[in-house]
């Protein structure tokens, strides 16, 4: 049976998306326990970028996700983004095999192992679902929400929601924005965290520790462009849909994900709970926000 | 090891086939493949002549189908696929999942290749698209080291296409959003990554700017070889330093992979370059055809020959080739 998602202007619900950067594992676990009393619905957690970052254990993950459980919150195990050696399947298949917690497939390895022990999943944002005869092969395979490719516009995700109604699988799937945070734009083999300081990436020595909300890339006319933070590319400016909440709302978006960042993170929860209540009084985009994706241009923009 | 080359036009798979291409890979003439720049690719008579030239030479032709569709364009790639079908090409090269889908149900019979595009690096993913599509081969991301390479070949349900010469993308393709950050245009969905209208030469104070869109890619002094400018490929400011932090101006060349590459058991060496001049395919498969026949002869005795690197670095991006991926210092 392929459960139906409810879609009847419920308020939609706030997600914490997995930690992409390398923190310690007491700041680490001092972060969720200040999450776990915060209003955000779902939470997402592991590690997706680097299999070389050991501080927080699978334990150790686990260990935080019953605590969030039990504090109300739904937990997501998320998974890696890029999956280069048999070992790095190996961690992937223990964390689909783990019970009781949805998994976030973050590369077609996951999709596959999590459809074949005919699991639930989300797709994260590196899953490219670039229109819904996609998310309909995907949701045949159990996906049960996606989240929507960083790079598309609001024009596409109307085109898609429209098209999976024309497919009749409209009511099968939830849908998630990135709402907030450096967006996460590319990946390479190379870690360019590593390279900066000049090290080899087998000699790393987690020097991507030092940037708890990544290394920024500055143009030599001092513009920032991009923000690095290992293997990922990230934007240079962070992303911030504040000010369309309502609009996604009406759009029939189920989630709206906010990435972790050192600094403020209560804030900026607080910030998108009062905004999808519908008080856009307290909404601030600042000068290094961008949202060109959602309106189709430049993703770099900052469109006002 | 079948060579694959590229082919942006007429005259370059011509030039392609005359030199000892065993296939060919090209695209129709607009956004469903990954070079889609203007001037390039094939309308419906040109492909026509294009096929019966390669068949004549007993070369093979694949079809890049290899952007991912948005719903308001998904019949273009629908028909690009149903006429790639009607022409009887050899394979089509994919990495959307609904078109893969579309074609593997409307059209058995037509082989699919898995794009790089659709960045699958191990054998959980080529076992979706083996299943769920039944893809023949699939071209493998230059993120992978030959080591994993090997692993990924043991276990993979499919052949095996690695990239052996050509410009080096450095990220996982298909999952790269820089050129869309900066340009507002994405190589995904419109096949172009730092599409010519948003590039900009300047000269200043003695020195070439290169800009893409208004960021400032790169500064060149007099006399500095000044490269195509690409986000990958820039100089930036990172901690108080100017640098190239993601990558040198270079080209990927594997040549003296190629007993490596074979012994593994890799099916088929990709050349990239459509976007390259038809003088440019013909040489970097001319030497390439020749090594290849230099190791079928005498594959204890193989050497890579020092006038192919000479060719290969003249027409290589920033002269100067690497083994990117590969090895794994480079990561």
């Amino acid at each position: 049976m392929i459960p139906q998602v409810v879609k009847n202007n419920k308020l939609p619900k706030l997600s914490l998306g997995p930690l992409l950067y390398y923190w310690s594992r007491d700041k680490v676990f001092e972060f969720y326990e200040q999450i776990a009393s915060s209003s955000v619905d779902i939470v997402y957690l592991g590690e997706t970028v680097c299999a070389k970052r050991r501080e927080m254990k699978l334990p150790d993950w686990l260990q935080l996700a019953t605590m969030l459980r039990n504090n109300g919150k739904q937990v997501v195990l998320s998974t890696l983004c890029l999956l280069e050696s048999q070992s790095d399947l190996n961690g992937l298949k223990k964390i689909c095999n783990i019970d009781g917690f949805m998994i976030e497939a973050n590369d077609m390895a996951a999709v596959q192992i999590l459809s074949q022990l005919q699991l639930r999943f989300v797709s994260g944002p590196f899953i490219n679902i670039y229109n819904a005869h996609t998310l309909n092969i995907l949701v045949r395979n159990h996906l049960l929400r996606w989240v929507m490719p960083v790079e598309l516009p609001k024009e596409t995700l109307q085109g898609i929601l429209s098209e999976a109604e024309d497919l009749e699988i409209y009511n099968q799937f939830e849908t998630e924005i990135f709402s907030y945070g450096y967006l996460p734009l590319a990946l390479s083999a190379r870690c360019f965290t590593a390279r900066a300081q000049n090290l080899a990436k087998d000699n790393c020595q987690f020097i991507c520790r030092q940037y708890p909300d990544g290394l920024a890339i500055k143009s030599q006319e001092g513009e920032g462009v991009f923000n690095i933070n290992g293997i990922q590319t990230q934007s240079g400016a962070v992303y911030n849909l504040v000010a369309e909440v309502g609009e996604m709302t009406r759009m029939g978006v189920d989630v709206f994900r906010l990435s972790p960042q050192s600094e403020d993170m209560l804030t900026i929860i607080d910030m998108f709970d009062q905004a999808r209540h519908g008080n856009i009084q307290t909404a601030v985009v600042s000068d290094n926000n961008c949202n060109g994706y959602w309106h189709k241009t430049k993703g770099m923009m900052n469109h006002v | 090891m079948e060579l694959v080359c590229p082919a942006g036009n007429f005259p370059s798979l011509k030039a392609a086939v005359d030199n000892g291409a065993d296939a060919v890979y090209l695209g129709f003439k607009n956004e469903t493949n990954a070079r889609n720049f203007s001037g390039l690719n094939f309308s419906n008579n040109k492909l026509e002549r294009s096929l019966a030239y390669a068949r004549d030479h007993n070369v093979k032709v694949f079809v890049a189908i290899n952007t991912y569709p948005q719903p308001e364009k998904w019949s273009q790639w629908k028909l690009s696929v149903d006429m790639a079908h009607d022409y009887k090409v050899d394979a089509v090269i994919v990495a959307d999942i609904g078109v893969m889908d579309y074609a593997a149900t409307s059209y058995p019979d037509l082989a699919l290749h898995l794009s790089v595009q659709a960045s699958a690096t191990n054998n959980e993913a080529l076992n979706f698209y083996h299943q769920q599509f039944n893809i023949r081969r699939a071209v493998i991301p230059r993120v992978l080291s030959l080591a994993q390479v090997r692993n990924l070949i043991d276990k993979s349900p499919v052949d095996l296409e690695v990239f052996a010469f050509g410009s080096l993308c450095i990220m996982s393709e298909g999952r790269c959003h820089l050129s869309s950050y900066v340009t507002g245009e994405s190589p995904n969905m419109c096949g172009v990554c730092s599409p010519a209208k948003a590039v900009t030469w300047h000269e200043s104070a003695g020195r070439l700017e290169t800009r893409l869109s208004d960021v400032l890619i790169d500064r060149y002094e007099q006399g500095e070889n000044a490269g195509y400018p690409t986000l990958c490929k820039g100089r930036f400011d990172v901690n108080g330093k100017t640098f190239h932090i993601l990558e040198e101006p270079t080209s990927l060349n594997t040549m003296e992979l190629i007993p490596e590459l074979h012994a593994i058991g890799i099916k088929a060496l990709k050349i990239e370059g459509r976007q390259r001049s038809p003088a440019y395919v013909a040489q970097v498969v001319k030497v390439w055809r020749e090594a290849l026949d230099s190791f079928a002869h005498n594959p204890e005795q193989f050497l890579v020959r020092n006038e192919w690197n000479k060719v290969l670095a003249d027409v290589s991006e920033g002269i100067q080739t690497t083994l990117g991926a590969y090895s794994r210092p480079w990561q």
